[in-house]
């Protein structure tokens, strides 16, 4: 169990500011889904806490700066699932899921047996060995999502960063991915942030929102604090209604406009 | 494209199946040619140089030296600069994610006709008496050049310094000045066109001990080191931005096989000339056979190479005897068919 602070972090590509001083601590085991109309700068400070952008501040792991450590040490300790991941279509199931294990491996190593083990039970945790012999490229959408979330898992990462994670799939799918890092996280206790599109199933999944508007956070708190009409409609220029069911689940509906036919 | 999964044999028989087929090409390129010993006496002539075996072969002496110091250096020539241009095409092709590049991309195929160019051109008769052949060395020397060239333009005006585009793009531009600079002298000294132009097509024709010593070394380093990479490369298959999240540091990786690829291309090409279309071909064929894997695609490669160009050296040594068929027309002769039957076959078959 680790947790992710983020300290001060602006991240900007050349002019153009992506990020402005985001401050937050993600504690172990907990559920930080970030949320905001796109260009917010959500994806960026996934992408600074993986180390793929240059950023300003720090990033700590348990307190230490992520940007001390090297490429491997840094990939073992946060596992980054990137929005559209690229899946070669003729590399192997397996061999994708074997990705994950390069944090392990030295430079001119090869995986060892246990690495090939520990790749054969994630598989199987993940119900995925019907696949694991086939090709990526003909798995459906929510094969593929199931086999990058293993891929993290192999990573063995404390933290995971998880950028839209289901934006192509159906709702259907979404559940059952959601439900999947959400029983992952409370196997191994993993800390979890996510950017996501969807408010009711952010709202439904996650411990704490933190709502971001051009690079700046503008919102952080539950679901029932931060799901509200009016905050809504100011920074997604969006008109909706939030329900509140009785579980305590926020509800976002979009509303209608335009005069209804 | 993706692999059929009933028409790839185990893992385990690639390699020994490879290892059968360069040992039958060195068999066959070391038995046909115009002159030498019989085909049937060669097998015997090749077990008696082996130490502690004694075979009486019935190859005369003349025969014996024609086999040795003519034929069998000629042979290894062409498995090493098959091996070798096809192990670097597999690896810029992983390092890059394209199938179309091969280190001639670069500037390598450029910079050393350029240098081979300026030497024919400047006289070689001046320099005959020198200790060392100073073609090859122009050759060696202009493709490095070339791609040093192309690696400080790609990674000055890049966005980033792992940009492959702009890199790839630079190698573009670099091959066109080397190319122009080449046409222009040779506009000028158009009697060396002749000369010039059977360098470019590649020559194994004059192969010695002497050309197989002089690459061995660069060739073992540069094989050595990208082998080492082979899980790398798949890692980098995924991606820059996604390799780096696991871990794997991109640009250092790009950088090392960029650099021995064109270290040992650039040491074949000085000694064989350009001999094209191996790069991309035996790469595509293994990779169509055996898999996509860099780990399994790789060590194939190697073999693979060695056994397309042994072959494809004997046609030209027998078709328009006693001229020799230009060994880079004669690659893309067997290889361009040979791609599409397989190509086409694969497309019958995946999906």
């Amino acid at each position: 169990m680790s947790s992710l602070s983020f300290i001060d972090v602006s991240v900007s590509y050349g002019r153009s500011v992506a990020v402005t001083s985001f401050n937050d601590t993600v504690h172990p085991g907990e559920w930080l889904c970030l949320i905001g109309p796109n260009g917010a700068g959500k994806s960026s400070l996934l992408r600074a806490a993986a180390g793929l952008v240059a950023y300003s501040g720090s990033v700590l792991v348990d307190g230490s700066p992520l940007n001390l450590r090297s490429a491997r040490r840094r990939a073992a300790l946060v596992a980054h699932v990137p929005q559209s991941p690229a899946m070669p279509d003729d590399m192997s199931a397996f061999e994708y899921v074997l990705l994950g294990r390069n944090p392990y491996v030295g430079y001119f190593g090869q995986e060892t047996k246990q690495d090939r083990m520990m790749v054969q039970r994630v598989i199987e945790r993940l119900d995925l060995q019907p696949f694991a012999m086939r090709p990526l490229g003909t798995l459906s959408g929510g094969e593929r999502q199931r086999l990058v979330i293993a891929r993290a898992l192999a990573q063995e990462a404390p933290i995971m960063l998880l950028d839209e994670p289901t934006t192509a799939l159906d709702i259907g799918h979404q559940q059952q991915a959601l439900e999947l890092v959400d029983s992952l996280r409370r196997e191994h206790g993993f800390t979890v942030v996510s950017a996501m599109h969807d408010l009711t199933l952010a709202g439904l999944y996650s411990d704490r929102l933190a709502l971001l508007h051009q690079g700046h956070c503008v919102a952080s708190g539950p679901a029932q604090e931060v799901l509200k009409a009016e905050t809504l409609s100011e920074f997604y220029g969006v008109s909706v209604s939030v329900h509140h069911e009785e579980d305590g689940t926020v509800v976002v509906v979009p509303r209608r406009t335009g005069p209804l036919a | 494209m993706i692999p059929n999964k009933e028409l790839q044999l185990p893992r385990s028989w690639w390699m020994p199946m490879a290892c059968i087929v360069v040992g039958c090409a060195f068999l066959f390129g070391a038995m046909i040619g115009p002159a030498g010993p019989v085909w049937w006496r060669v097998p015997g002539e090749l077990l008696d140089h082996l130490p502690w075996i004694s075979v009486h072969s019935g190859a005369s002496k003349l025969e014996s030296t024609v086999l040795w110091q003519i034929r069998m250096p000629r042979v290894v020539l062409a498995g090493i600069v098959g091996a070798m241009l096809s192990l670097a095409g597999a690896s810029f092709q992983g390092v890059f994610r394209n199938p179309l590049v091969d280190p001639y991309l670069l500037g390598v195929a450029g910079g050393a006709g350029l240098g081979a160019t300026v030497v024919i051109v400047t006289g070689r008769a001046a320099s005959s008496s020198w200790p060392i052949d100073p073609l090859p060395l122009a050759a060696f020397v202009g493709g490095l050049l070339a791609v040093l060239v192309t690696y400080t333009v790609g990674s000055a005006f890049g966005p980033s310094k792992t940009s492959s585009a702009t890199l790839v793009l630079a190698g573009v531009a670099v091959t066109s000045l080397a190319t122009a600079l080449q046409t222009f002298m040779l506009q000028r000294n158009t009697d060396v066109v002749r000369q010039v132009y059977s360098w470019i097509l590649g020559r194994l024709s004059t192969a010695t001990w002497g050309d197989v010593r002089l690459v061995l070394p660069y060739v073992i380093i540069s094989s050595g080191v990208l082998l080492w990479h082979r899980r790398l490369l798949d890692v980098l298959r995924v991606g820059d931005d996604e390799a780096q999240s696991l871990g794997a540091r991109v640009t250092r990786i790009r950088l090392t096989v960029v650099i021995a690829a064109t270290l040992g291309t650039a040491a074949v090409v000085s000694v064989s000339g350009l001999i094209g279309f191996v790069g991309i071909v035996v790469p595509h064929v293994v990779r169509l056979l055996a898999g996509s894997s860099y780990r399994r695609i790789l060590p194939l490669t190697v073999l693979s190479g060695a056994a397309f160009l042994i072959i494809a050296d004997i046609p030209g040594r027998i078709l328009s005897d006693p001229a020799e068929t230009p060994i880079g027309v004669v690659t893309a002769f067997l290889g361009a068919p040979f791609f599409i039957v397989v190509l086409r076959s694969r497309q019958g078959t995946s999906r």
